[in-house]
């Protein structure tokens, strides 16, 4: 029963992680109908800013703050500088863009970084908390920082002008350029949210997989599973689904199929979601009128 | 070889016979001017180019993406490597054996993709290479594949030594059946897509809901695609375990995936010409860029898929095109 | 003096297509102009080059500059609001959080507040409806909304686009009457598309008549409403 406990625990910490990649991704996808193929590398390039600046002797929570400034104006950057000249070109011409930037920015972190896998701190202690004994600290911790994360975007989004112009921008860019609201800007800020998002995930699971330049490609597999399970367009859905898909590989790994075929069970999760229901669980249906 | 655009995209109906013989010619008399090495790359580059012609029947012709054929070079150069060596079939055989394996393979994972459009599709695919290494490495499956480690088969002899005075070996006899292979699997995509098949792809690429109305089963259509995009690189697949002599899981990542897409949009969808530019490209660019550093190649090739989307979207071959118009000549398109 | 708006050998269109061709006019401030024309006029195409939601040519100054060349969102900053045709509400989005979007670049929060509480006196339905999903009100509802929406910007050119279209006889009515009030309450310049030329004749002081993308027929809107040739061969009445 333990361990059966210290499974859904410890998926559910992992869950933590996959839900803000996934949020992280369904902002994006929102605001520009967009899958960010990229948003793996971006979160793993800011992990690696961090790690650099740890390593500058600077304390941890510095660098963690550090970091999160450093990947918001990464985000930012590559919207403006990337996205935005492909913005309105055919899909193809799109996921194209994006996979050049996801091998830019893993070439990039090999080329400064090298290939050698290096270990990251956590910034919670090692024994367990409270003499628990099915839940580590790091996973207790990780599942507060993100839960403290996503309550903040929250709040964000709903009570303030400036999440409430963003998600206007997101959802009638058109509507929102007659009342004033600088879209262009308000993708931006989107990419450096979405970039944040990232980097934090990503702060949070180099602990556990270790930091190196392809250590993000199969945790973005299962954030991509979460997205399309929670629905690509519905926020709570991807946080929903990030942690429902946390659980899932953690009790299948650990009673059904091994942990060798984790990523098989995250494609199976996405063909199949895909064809069945592509909308996911909370995702709005769309006809498309002929 | 000239090659450009008919005002629809379609492939010309009339062949420049001219420039194929010429073409044809000085590929028949390369290998006995390089080095060994060099005529492996050049066979690399053939088998490429087969791939990549699947890839442009897919993406160019049929309007699908996909980051994921490296799946069906992989299943390609198994099906080859565990013939060749649980099986001792020879190794030509093995081609279309693969070409009908993924063939099937393809169709199959074409049904439920189908539905998917765009970037739906692509995610798919993409989940599909990443997930693919761990599939080969997996325990159960080891006795088939090798496991981690792989599979080495023998490098086939050529049968006959030696040819009107010149001498033929292993890697010269191989770049022939390369070429064999290579003009035959062009002769079947020239032939599939100026027929029937091709404009009802084309159809379906650019007016899906059009194409429908006129009774096209636009679902079949864009399986048989898919299928038929995998067939190719299948035997690319094949060839490439045969040339390469070993297949190993770790040869069959997403990046070798990203690689075909790179070769794809460097030389110009829809170009047929286009694959063997793409193919030279994506041969010949790292092993000079491996010089710089070992995270110069992709460092490049990254920078290039998104220069050439902003700034040159039709790749070389549209490059090309671009400038025989500027020079006032009409285009033809292959 | 400048006119508020002065439009000179304007060309507009979308894509490779120019659908409106050489159209110049002026508005005066504090006036009520309508745009009249049968469908594909060119008179949405119109509203959407002034407020640079397509490609144009030609020069258009508002109060005295030159906005031809601008983004929207900075024509808009500028004081002119447009209310396109579909309305162009955030349907996900509710009344109250509609509104605030409209006074969004306002600096003062207090007074867009105040305005707030004054667009609810003018259409009491919005009131009730504060915290209702826009997309599921009704056509009539959506229009009122869409209108409070653009006054929150305290604009001083309002461009509206076929307010009347799908809508009850009453509530056109209603709308028509909240459109004189503003003008002449607020000093609200208003330029007016219609498909109802009878009533916008009636409203508006100057009115232009567009047919195939170009200027045929300008002037005070009595004397168009009074000519029956004019009446019967392009207004239908």
């Amino acid at each position: 029963m333990e361990t059966f406990i210290h499974q859904v625990v410890a998926g559910i910490a992992t869950g933590g992680v996959y839900a803000s990649l996934a949020l992280a991704l369904v902002m994006i996808y929102q605001s520009t109908h967009h899958i960010n193929f990229a948003q793996g590398e971006i979160a793993m390039f800011a992990t690696y800013l961090a790690w650099t600046l740890i390593n500058a002797g600077l304390p941890y929570w510095v660098a963690f703050f550090g970091t999160v400034i450093l990947a918001f104006s990464l985000g930012v950057l590559i919207q403006r500088v990337i996205i935005r000249p492909v913005e309105n070109a055919p899909v193809l011409n799109v996921v194209v863009v994006f996979i050049g930037l996801l091998v830019i920015l893993n070439s990039m972190a090999g080329w400064i970084f090298t290939y050698t896998i290096k270990a990251f701190p956590s910034p919670f202690p090692k024994e367990p908390p409270f003499g628990l004994s099915f839940i580590s600290s790091h996973e207790l911790g990780s599942i507060g920082v993100t839960l403290v994360l996503l309550v903040m975007l929250y709040s964000f989004f709903r009570f303030t002008p400036l999440g409430l112009a963003m998600r206007a921008a997101a959802q009638n860019p058109v509507s929102s350029r007659l009342v004033g609201i600088r879209v262009g800007w308000m993708l931006a800020l989107g990419w450096g949210l979405a970039a944040v998002l990232g980097s934090i995930a990503g702060m949070m699971i180099a602990p556990v997989v270790f930091l190196e330049p392809n250590m993000m490609s199969g945790v973005l597999l299962y954030a991509f599973a979460a997205a399309l399970v929670g629905g690509i367009d519905s926020p709570g859905g991807a946080v929903l689904g990030g942690f429902l898909v946390g659980i899932l590989e953690n009790l299948l790994g650990a009673y059904v199929i091994g942990t060798e075929l984790k990523l098989s069970v995250a494609l199976v999760l996405i063909v199949t979601v895909l064809t069945i229901r592509p909308a996911g669980l909370f995702g709005k249906v769309i006809v498309t009128r002929v | 070889m000239t090659l450009l655009k008919t005002t629809d995209g379609s492939p010309a109906q009339q062949l420049p016979w001219l420039q194929i013989v010429v073409v044809m010619v000085a590929a028949c008399a390369l290998p006995f001017f390089l080095s060994n090495y060099h005529v492996f790359q050049a066979s690399m580059v053939l088998s490429t180019a087969i791939a990549l012609v699947g890839l442009n029947i897919l993406t160019g012709y049929s309007g699908q993406i996909s980051l994921g054929h490296g799946a069906f070079l992989a299943i390609g150069a198994y099906t080859t490597a565990i013939l060749m060596d649980k099986f001792d079939v020879p190794y030509w055989a093995t081609i279309p054996v693969a070409g009908l394996v993924c063939l099937i393979a393809g169709f199959l994972f074409g049904l439920p993709a189908l539905k998917l459009e765009g970037h739906y599709l692509a995610l798919a695919t993409f989940a599909l290479a990443v997930a693919l290494p761990q599939l080969l490495k997996f325990r159960h499956l080891e006795s088939w594949t090798g496991g981690v480690q792989g599979i080495v088969i023998l490098k086939p002899d050529p049968p006959i030594t030696s040819l009107l005075g010149l001498t033929l070996n292993s890697d010269r006899w191989l770049y022939f059946v390369a070429l064999f292979v290579t003009v035959a699997m062009y002769w079947f995509a020239w032939n599939l897509l100026r027929g029937r098949i091709g404009r009802a792809l084309i159809a379906i690429r650019d007016q899906p809901t059009a194409a429908a109305l006129m009774g096209i089963d636009t679902s079949l259509y864009k399986s048989l695609a898919f299928g038929v995009s995998a067939l190719f690189t299948g035997v690319a697949g094949s060839l490439s375990a045969i040339l390469v002599a070993f297949v190993a899981p770790d040869s069959f990542t997403v990046f070798l995936s990203i690689t075909l897409m790179v070769g794809m949009v460097v030389g110009g969808l829809t170009s047929l010409a286009g694959a063997l530019y793409g193919a030279a490209f994506v041969q010949f660019v790292p092993n000079l860029a491996d010089q710089i550093s070992k995270a110069a190649p992709w460092a490049i090739f990254g920078t290039l898929l998104i220069v050439l989307m902003i700034v040159l979207p039709g790749g070389i071959s549209g490059g090309l095109n671009l400038l025989w118009s500027k020079l006032g000549r009409r285009s033809v398109s292959v | 003096m400048a006119s508020l708006l002065e439009v000179d050998g304007l060309y507009a269109g979308y894509g490779a297509t120019e659908v409106v061709h050489d159209l110049s006019l002026r508005i005066e401030e504090g006036t009520i102009t309508t745009l009249l024309g049968a469908n594909g006029a060119g008179k949405t195409t119109t509203l959407r080059a002034l407020c640079g939601m397509i490609r144009t040519r030609g020069s258009i100054r508002f109060a005295g500059e030159a906005i031809d060349q601008l983004a929207t969102e900075d024509i808009v900053r500028r004081g002119v609001a447009h209310v396109p045709d579909g309305r162009g509400t955030f349907g996900s989005l509710t009344t109250e959080e509609n509104l605030r979007l409209g006074g969004y670049t306002r600096r003062d929060r207090r007074a867009a507040a105040a305005d707030q509480e004054r667009m609810y006196d003018y259409f009491p339905r919005l009131r009730e409806r504060r915290q209702q999903q826009a997309g599921t009100m009704s056509g009539g509802e959506q229009q009122m909304l869409a209108i409070a929406r653009a006054l929150m910007l305290r604009p001083r050119l309002l461009l509206m686009d076929e307010p009347s279209f799908g809508l009850a006889p009453l509530i056109v009515r209603e709308i028509f009457s909240i459109m004189k009030t503003i003008n002449e309450n607020d000093r609200v310049t208003i330029l007016l598309v219609e498909q109802n030329a009878a009533m916008a004749l009636k409203l508006a002081s100057h009115a232009y008549l567009l047919e195939t993308g170009r200027l045929v027929l300008a002037g005070a809107a009595s004397d168009l409403s009074n000519d029956e040739a004019v009446r019967r061969s392009y207004l239908g009445y």
